[in-house]
């Protein structure tokens, strides 16, 4: 089975997309493109194939241990996809669901670069895809966001395109050819020249940053995830934020190889407890539970970068995180959307007693929020612990203590907002409203299948995911 | 040969200085663009040999930055009707000096760094970080939404600026991957330019505080 | 003997040539425009008309009135005499001469504007006031300049530092020098000096009180002004060291001549700026010095 397909698939979806005639139809090209991916990305992780050291994109054993979350994150919302915009026949769709496909190819091809340059290309250009995504509404805040969002991003991923050039550069003064293939990087070693590659570094850590949403660099976040239909900003927030940590994760892996793993691991454990710290204050702060949710993105974003930073072990538990923040936060988007829909505004100034008016979405969304915080038994609950071991094993016991505290303050923040929107009595206009917002099977099962992957994840994690996973640690520090 | 190389990349970071100085929007786009066409001559100076695809990706970079880029933007004001006076959140003599400490700063942070030997003496690193420092001075500086775009647009020429160092060692398939991006990019800055103009009847971007804490 | 009569020759030169200057500027600007304009000696039969006449004074003007245009014509015509002319050189000249210089210039403006004080008139308050806020920029620019130059040359007297290299640096520092002249003597797009407003005016609105001989002392005193500072900027940029003394006259006059011109085009093409964006240019000229003093010294290092 050719990996390629992966790319290829997506695309031809979103061409037949862009030509189908009917808006009622289309969106069922969505679920479809998104069965056979999932079914092509399954089969793969079944049965891995050697990869061509040179290759430039390949199925790797880092993709195989990220890229089935996604994909599988990427069906449910296509589900999802098609009763949603059921709900909104005033807009147009063939934009929308093209470039939806188009970022899944995409995001496929970016998970599978194993060369700098192509993996900049990919995640520029989901960048640019999910732009109309972004702006689906229509209103001015939409279109507010959508320039936040370019401008912040594009100045981000312009940077890691100068980080990359430095990084060819650093090898090319270290004697190399300025191969940008990620093996050629790390075979180089420590013949890499020492001050391109941390000048790399740093371009690289805010640029790719950026796009995963690392504080300080995380202010599109909160206004794209805010405005954006829930299904898009569960794709950003599972999707194209591990791109760009998978990003961070190879080039870590090549500062490691050049010798400065320990400057690589202290600023990623750095730039991990900012953003969970800088999250957990904005989370006690804010009113708007969709901007909470961007928030949450960062706050796990955080979870993740400190992962990487404590390596090994904590690499392994962080690869855990991506699937199990994937899975949750899907699931919390697509129920904050019905929520959303429903109540017809989004702060608790205007919104409480969901609970009567939409029970299921509600308890979904209760459910998800107790998850996403690190409740037992779901999947976050054991990835996280996972890397607090890890980090008072390997001697972070400040570090440790600093994130469970942080942990601690968003389970505060998040717990009282939710609550707030859905006990109480409901507001009269949102009473008005949710008559009309029905909760089918379609708007319900995709966030409930979320939501029960996450919970089987963390109660029977699967053989054959530890095992991508153990491959794809071994695959970034192929020493240890 | 270097030193004509040296020569184009030191009028790139004078044109910086200008479009922080320019208080007019059609100058600013014009300063644009013409660093993008000096940009764009330069793979012909790098490249000893003459070569197809070279001379390509160099036509290809003197008419898009140089002239489509630039004809969009114009477009873009003139559909929106905007007042062509820039105003500026750091103002003019202040972003000035930003800039020229800005230079000052990337030549000799580019000292710091280790050179190859047929790099000696080149100006391309204090440009290129000179000419990033200049764009961030614009985006962060200016509240017209296409002036920002301009700053984005000097931010992208220094990143090129840098990309030549390596236009020998990276292949060109992804040279022309980058600018086919960048093009993109900003087409699409263009279509969400046009579209806030329509939703908010203007284009400065003060009026999109909508969204906050 | 010898050495007191070649001073006053020069001075006498001075004196005698300055006054074309405006005369040159005026013809070409009239020749952009398609007219056949004054005389080029339109100054000279201007000053003599001036000298004739008698002058009125303010009841509240005290002696300094007439006194500090005096004293403003003596510190520029000090100020020429410490300029070297090419292979004639200087009739003074010492270590650090060129602060001399600077000082005797300021000493010429302070003269001015508190002439202009002295009539107590709010119109004339105010061209002081632009007069002065402009020059503390210009000013910096010509410090940075003339700092580049002794960079350059590793000299500290002026005839030594009129020697200069050509390359990048002489580019920057034609441009900055070039727009300093423009602002010290209050020139298009910094003043216009043919305007009639006095909300608008610099220069023009600090003289308005002044008649007769002081007025003519002070107009002759900016004709050497713009003379000192155009035969500065050719010499700047100019190298003429390796010419022979009777060519290196030539393409010095040619290059003041070049200067003046110029100076006509720039008044003929460009319109008043708006006093707003004034500083904005003058920060220009002064960063173009700046950067020429840091290739001066980046070159020496290196």
């Amino acid at each position: 089975m050719n990996s390629l397909l992966l790319i290829f698939i997506p695309f031809a979806g979103a061409l037949l997309a862009a030509a189908w005639p009917s808006d009622r139809t289309r969106p069922w090209l969505l679920p479809i493109v998104g069965l056979a991916h999932t079914v092509i990305v399954l089969c793969l992780m079944v049965s891995p194939q050697a990869v061509d050291p040179a290759s430039w994109i390949a199925f790797d054993p880092l993709a195989r241990a990220v890229l089935p979350a996604v994909s599988i994150l990427f069906l449910c919302c296509a589900v999802y996809g098609v009763y949603y915009l059921r709900l909104r026949p005033e807009r147009p769709n063939r934009v929308f669901v093209s470039m939806l496909l188009t970022v899944l190819g995409l995001l496929s091809a970016g998970h599978q670069s194993r060369h700098l340059g192509l993996l900049w290309m990919s995640t520029e250009a989901v960048t640019l895809a999910s732009v109309p995504l972004i702006h689906f509404n229509g209103t001015p805040r939409a279109f507010e966001a959508t320039w936040k969002y370019l401008l912040v991003g594009g100045t981000g991923i312009a940077l890691s395109l100068l980080g990359s050039f430095c990084l060819g550069y650093a090898s090319l003064r270290g004697g190399g050819s300025g191969d940008l293939t990620f093996t050629a990087l790390m075979s180089q070693g420590s013949r890499l020249s020492q001050p391109w590659v941390l000048t790399a570094w740093v371009l690289l850590l805010i640029g790719y940053g950026t796009k995963m949403g690392l504080a300080p660099m995380h202010t599109w976040k909160p206004d794209t995830y805010g405005e954006a239909p829930g299904i898009v900003g569960a794709m950003l927030a599972g999707g194209v934020t591990t791109v760009a940590f998978t990003a961070i994760l190879r080039v870590h892996a090549v500062l490691v190889a050049s010798g400065n793993g320990l400057i690589a691991d202290r600023t990623l454990i750095g730039l991990g407890l900012l953003s969970m710290f800088v999250a957990a204050l904005f989370l006690l702060g804010t009113r708007d539970f969709k901007r909470m949710l961007a928030y949450s993105s960062v706050e796990q974003m955080g979870v993740l970068s400190i992962g990487a930073g404590l390596g090994g072990a904590g690499l392994w538990a962080a690869l855990f995180h991506v699937w199990s923040n994937s899975l949750t936060k899907g699931s919390l988007f697509l129920s904050a959307g019905n929520i959303r829909r429903a109540a017809g505004a989004r702060t608790t100034d205007e919104v409480s007693g969901m609970s009567t008016l939409t029970p299921r979405s509600a308890l979904l969304f209760v459910t998800g929020m107790f998850a996403i915080t690190a409740c037992p038994p779901f999947g976050p609950f054991f990835s996280e612990l996972l890397i607090v071991r890890t980090g008072f094993a390997s001697g972070h016991a400040v570090a440790s203590g600093l994130f469970l505290g942080c942990l601690f303050l968003a389970f505060i923040g998040l717990t009282r907002l939710v609550f707030a929107i859905v006990d109480g009595r409901p507001r009269a206009e949102s009473r008005a409203a949710g008559k009309r917002f029905p909760e089918t099977a379609g708007m319900i099962l995709p966030s409930v299948v979320l939501l029960a992957l996450s919970l089987w994840l963390g109660l029977f994690t699967p053989e054959i995911l530890r095992h991508a996973w153990s491959a794809a640690v071994s695959q970034l520090f192929p020493s240890s | 040969m270097n030193e004509t190389l040296n020569l184009l990349v030191g009028m790139a970071m004078g044109l910086n200085l200008l479009a922080l100085g320019s208080g007019r929007l059609p100058t600013l786009i014009r300063t644009v663009a013409l660093q993008g066409m000096t940009l764009g001559i330069m793979p012909l100076l790098i490249e000893p040999r003459f070569e197809w695809p070279v001379v390509l990706v160099s036509f290809a970079t003197v008419v898009g930055k140089g002239w489509i880029i630039p004809s969009l933007l114009r477009r873009a004001m003139r559909t929106a009707n905007i007042d062509r006076e820039i105003e500026p959140f750091i103002g003019f003599v202040p972003s000035l000096l930003l800039g020229a400490g800005g230079t000052i700063a990337a030549v000799a942070l580019s000292r710091a760094l280790p050179l190859l030997p047929e790099h000696a003496g080149s100006m391309l690193v204090p440009g290129a970080l000179a000419s990033v420092l200049t764009g961030f001075v614009l985006l962060i500086g200016r509240t017209k939404a296409i002036s920002q775009v301009c700053g984005y647009l000097i931010l992208e020429n220094g990143i090129y600026l840098f990309g030549l160092l390596l236009i020998q060692a990276t292949p060109l398939l992804v040279d022309a991957g980058i600018l086919l991006d960048v093009t993109v990019g900003v087409f699409v800055i263009g279509i969400i330019v046009d579209r806030i103009q329509r939703a908010f009847d203007s284009l400065d971007t003060r009026k999109l505080t909508v969204l906050r804490e | 003997m010898i050495i007191a009569l070649d001073f006053v020759l020069r001075l006498a030169l001075w004196i005698a040539l300055a006054p074309l200057l405006p005369g040159i500027i005026n013809k070409v600007k009239a020749w952009v425009a398609g007219r056949r304009g004054p005389p080029v000696l339109q100054l000279y039969f201007d000053l003599a008309r001036l000298w004739r006449k008698g002058v009125v004074l303010s009841d509240l003007a005290s002696p300094a009135f007439l006194a500090a245009s005096a004293v403003g014509w003596v510190a520029i015509a000090a100020a020429t005499t410490l300029l070297p002319v090419g292979p004639a050189g200087a009739s003074l000249s010492f270590q650090g001469d060129f602060i001399l210089l600077i000082y005797c210039l300021a000493l010429a403006r302070f003269c001015t504007v508190w002439a202009a004080m002295e009539t107590g008139s709010a119109f004339e308050g105010m061209g002081s006031a632009r007069e002065v806020s402009y020059a503390v920029l210009a000013e910096a620019t010509l410090i940075a300049a003339v700092l580049a130059l002794c960079v350059q040359t590793r000299s500290l007297s002026l005839p030594g530092m009129l020697a200069p290299a050509t390359g990048a640096g002489a580019i920057l520092l034609a441009g900055g020098l070039f727009i300093v002249l423009l602002a010290e003597n209050c020139r298009v797009p910094f003043d216009d000096p043919n305007t009639h407003l006095e909300l608008t005016m610099i220069h023009e609105v600090m003289v308005l009180d002044h008649s007769g001989p002081p007025l003519a002392v002070i107009l002759h005193g900016a004709s050497m002004k713009l003379l000192l500072f155009a035969l500065l900027l050719t010499q700047a940029v100019l190298p003429t060291g390796h010419l022979a003394p009777a060519w290196a006259g030539v393409a010095i006059g040619a290059g003041v001549l070049a200067v003046t011109v110029g100076v006509g085009l720039v008044e003929s093409l460009l319109a008043r700026f708006a006093f707003r964006r004034v500083p904005l240019l003058l920060t220009m000229a002064f960063l173009l010095c700046l950067f020429a003093l840091l290739i001066a010294w980046k070159g020496g290092a290196a």
